[in-house]
Parts: structure tokens; sequence; C-alpha cells
């Protein structure tokens, strides 16, 4: 979305324009331009929250569309996500001060045997970037490491991801676990991977399968709604 | 003669295939192969395979699939359920080569594993370097490859420039060289079946079933290196 033209002062622009500029440079990727962008605007007196979602996570929106719709391409999609890092990287801190609106907690891990981790990872990103707190425990995770997660952290979704058909099925067996022990449902199961599908998660009796990671964000923020009525309901 | 059949496949296993055919003297054998670059977008497998299927159907009464799952999620087992036709069985071609229990095992053991057949290690530069964008950013290749610790070059031939091809690549993804000899595997058996759906029950080919690989080193062969 670049047009290769005179060097930008993103100082010169107004705020509409900046922000649009942001999620240009996240398009393209360009990490120091949107922590640029990202500094500027609170500069101006924006509220980390509201910098984060008209900014990053909108930009994000948009790679997430052009990726499904075959514009972007994988490359493409992890230089958007490394530049929303960088933006990420200076709003943490300040969103945390701030007491910027939390949407719910997620544990989230790729399963054992199991390597690959950039669904993983951006799903993880995405979340956040929609309000939710994030516990990412890593690849190769076996199924005492979720229980251990969901006991410390107490969140109101588990997340597993798997690229591998050989490795897939171990989230069953994680489930399993969590049935045994009778928690399953005290979360929402949320799973996701290229071989997996919508078939596999009802077979394997996780809650939703999710896509993508803008799937993933749609799919948590509607299903955490259901569960916050259920439980009060359940008090009522 | 017997009646033509064809064979659907991955261009990935395109020059096997042919080796294969020729070993045979299957002539009945047709093959017709999807372009190699659906490996790096597997969601276009299935419709093409099926497309494929129907445009060969006025020509063929018996059409096999050369296909693993290859990363459909089980989208093209559905598409050839409808389209009555048979794949060959395992997710992705590094598991018929190496035969899918000692692949399964051997993945289960090593999930730190990158794998790369002939095929791929001719073609690294453009299906793995610039089809991950490594050639015009190089900074991602620890997203990629940061979890990976070493490169398994699953070799069907006993080729020494391929060998060293796949050093290279090893050493430019910055993961350990391990080269593992598979012959054709699961490839071979998969023909010599196709080849005896006809019928004349040619089905037990001496020749083919069973064929590992040109060379003399026997399937499983490995050696380590850095």
């Amino acid at each position: 979305m670049s047009d290769g033209g005179e060097e930008l002062d993103l100082r010169e622009l107004d705020d509409g324009e900046l922000v649009r500029q942001i999620q240009d440079d996240l398009y393209d990727g360009l990490q120091e331009e949107v922590a640029e962008g990202v500094n500027i605007l609170l500069e101006r007196g924006w509220e980390p929250y509201r910098v984060l979602t008209e900014a990053l996570v909108e930009g994000m929106r948009i790679v997430g569309v052009d990726f499904r719709d075959g514009i972007l391409f994988v490359p493409e999609v992890l230089l958007a996500a490394n530049a929303m890092k960088g933006g990420m990287a200076i709003l943490r801190p300040l969103l945390a001060e701030t007491g910027a609106p939390t949407v719910g907690k997620m544990v989230i891990g790729t399963v054992k045997g199991d390597i690959h981790d950039i669904g993983k990872n951006l799903v993880s990103m995405m979340m956040e970037g929609a309000g939710f707190e994030v516990i990412d425990i890593g690849i190769n995770c076996d199924v005492d490491k979720y229980l251990a997660a969901l006991e410390e952290h107490r969140p109101e979704i588990l997340g597993m991801s798997a690229l591998l058909t050989t490795t897939m099925p171990y989230m069953k067996v994680v489930i399993d676990t969590m049935v045994e022990h009778g928690i399953r449902d005290d979360y929402i199961v949320l799973v996701g991977g290229a071989p997996l599908n919508e078939a596999f998660a009802e077979a394997i009796g996780a809650d939703a399968y999710c896509r993508d990671a803008s799937v993933a964000v749609e799919t948590a923020k509607t299903l955490i709604a259901r569960h916050h009525n259920r439980l009060v309901g359940a008090r009522a | 003669m017997p009646e033509p059949v064809l064979v659907i496949a991955c261009g990935a296993l395109a020059r096997e295939i042919r080796a294969l055919l020729s070993i045979s003297g299957f002539r009945h054998l047709h093959l017709a192969c999807l372009p190699a670059s659906l490996h790096n977008r597997p969601e276009r497998i299935p419709g093409a395979v099926r497309e494929r299927i129907r445009a060969a159907r006025a020509h063929y009464r018996r059409i096999f699939v050369a296909y693993g799952d290859c990363g459909t999620g089980g989208a093209l087992d559905r598409v050839l359920e409808v389209e009555e036709v048979e794949r060959i069985e395992g997710p992705h071609c590094y598991a018929f080569y190496s035969g899918l229990a000692a692949f399964e095992a051997g993945a289960a053991a090593e999930p730190a594993s990158f794998y790369l057949t002939d095929f791929l290690v001719r073609q690294f530069d453009t299906l793995v370097w610039r089809g991950l964008g490594l050639d015009r950013h190089p900074e991602l290749r620890p997203l990629y490859f940061g979890n990976y610790r070493k490169l398994v070059h699953l070799a069907q031939t006993d080729d020494a420039v391929l060998r060293a091809e796949g050093r290279r690549a090893a050493q430019r993804l910055d993961l350990a060289y391990e080269y593992r000899f598979t012959g054709y595997g699961g490839l071979a058996d998969f023909l010599a079946r196709a080849a005896g759906s006809g019928d004349d029950g040619a089905a037990d080919s001496p020749v083919l079933a069973g064929h590992s690989g040109p060379g003399d080193r026997s399937p499983g062969t490995s050696d380590g290196e850095t």
C-alpha cells in the first residue's frame, strides 16, 4: 500500500489520516513506522485502548481479510504481525496502567508433539488486541502443562493449536482429561490449525473450531458472552 | 492392451512417478499432474483435483489420485468420496515415502524435524526460500524455523548432488542436516495397484511392487550430519 514517494512526516497528518497511515504501515509490515505513529497518537492524548482498537486491531483486521481472500500471503501476514508487535510493546504497559477493559482470559498452547506456532502466535496477538489477557504456554504442551496452566491462571478460554494430522488427536486427550477431572464445562475450549475442521472440533468435544485468528477473536467474544450469561443465570 | 488408467498426481511427484513407470513398463498407466505450487496453498488442492477428475471422466473409467491429505484437513478425502476415486494412503508424501508407521513414529520422537524430499530439495529456492518470502525478508526465518532443530532429507534417489543441495538448504535455514534414504516407498506399491485395477489383472507387477528406488541402498538408511 506504500506509494514509494517522498518520505512522509507522520506528525503533519491529522488524527484520521495518521490512523489510516498506521493501518497502511501495518499492512506493509513497517514496524518502526507503526511504533512512531502509535507514539504520536499517545502524545496527542489518545487513550492507549483507543490507539489499539482503532489503529492496530483494525489494521490487522484488514490484513486478515486480505489473507483470507488470497490477496496477502503468509510472509506478508507475519510481517504485519511483527509490526503490530512493535505497537503492542508500547501499548501493553500503558493498557495495564490505565485499566483498559479486559474481555476475558485465555490460556493457549500448541499440543504435544507439535512445534508449530505461527498460527498460535497470530491468534495470541489478535486476542490480546481484542482485549483478552493471553497466557501463551508455548509449543509441545502435554496435558499436565495445560491443566497446570488452567489451575494457575483460571482463564475462561483454553485454546489448542496443531498443524499436523498426527498431533491433532492429542486435543481429545486434553479434553477427555478435563472431563475426567470434572472441569471440562468450566472452560470454553477453542481449537485451530490447518488440518482441523468443524467436524473434528465437534467430535473431540471442543466448543468451536477457529479457521483463523480473526474467527478466533469473534468466536471467543461470542462464546464468552454466553459463558458470562450462563454464570449469571446459575447464580440467580 | 489393458484399459488405460489415469493417475492424477501432485507435481511434486511427477519425476518419481515417471521414473517408476519407465521401470515398470505400465504403458496403460497415464499421468496428469497438478502444479506443485499447490503444496503451499493446500486449501486449493481439493477443488483442483475435483476439476481434473471431472475433466478426465470422458476418457478414463479408472482414475487414481497420488496426493496425501497434504494439509487439506480431510477436504480432499471428502471430494474423493463423492467422486469415488481412491488416493494413495497417508497424510503427505513424507509419510508414504518413509512408510506410514515409520514416519509417524519418527515424527513423534523428533517433532523438531523439517522434512524435504528430493523434489523439495531441487525446488528449495522456489517453494521454500522464495515461497515463504525469505528472499525478501530473511528476518522471517526464525519465525518459520526457530522451533526446528534439523532438516531431514528423505531421499528417493541416491544422488550426491542432491545430497549436497540438501546440506546447503539446511545451512541456509540454520538447521542440522540428516540424510535418510527412503526410495519410493508406498508410491511404488500404489502405482502397481493402480495399474492392476484394469480388467487383465496386472496387479502383481514383480517389477514395481515394493520397488524402493534406484541404486543399491536399503530404505531407511540414515546419516546424520551437521
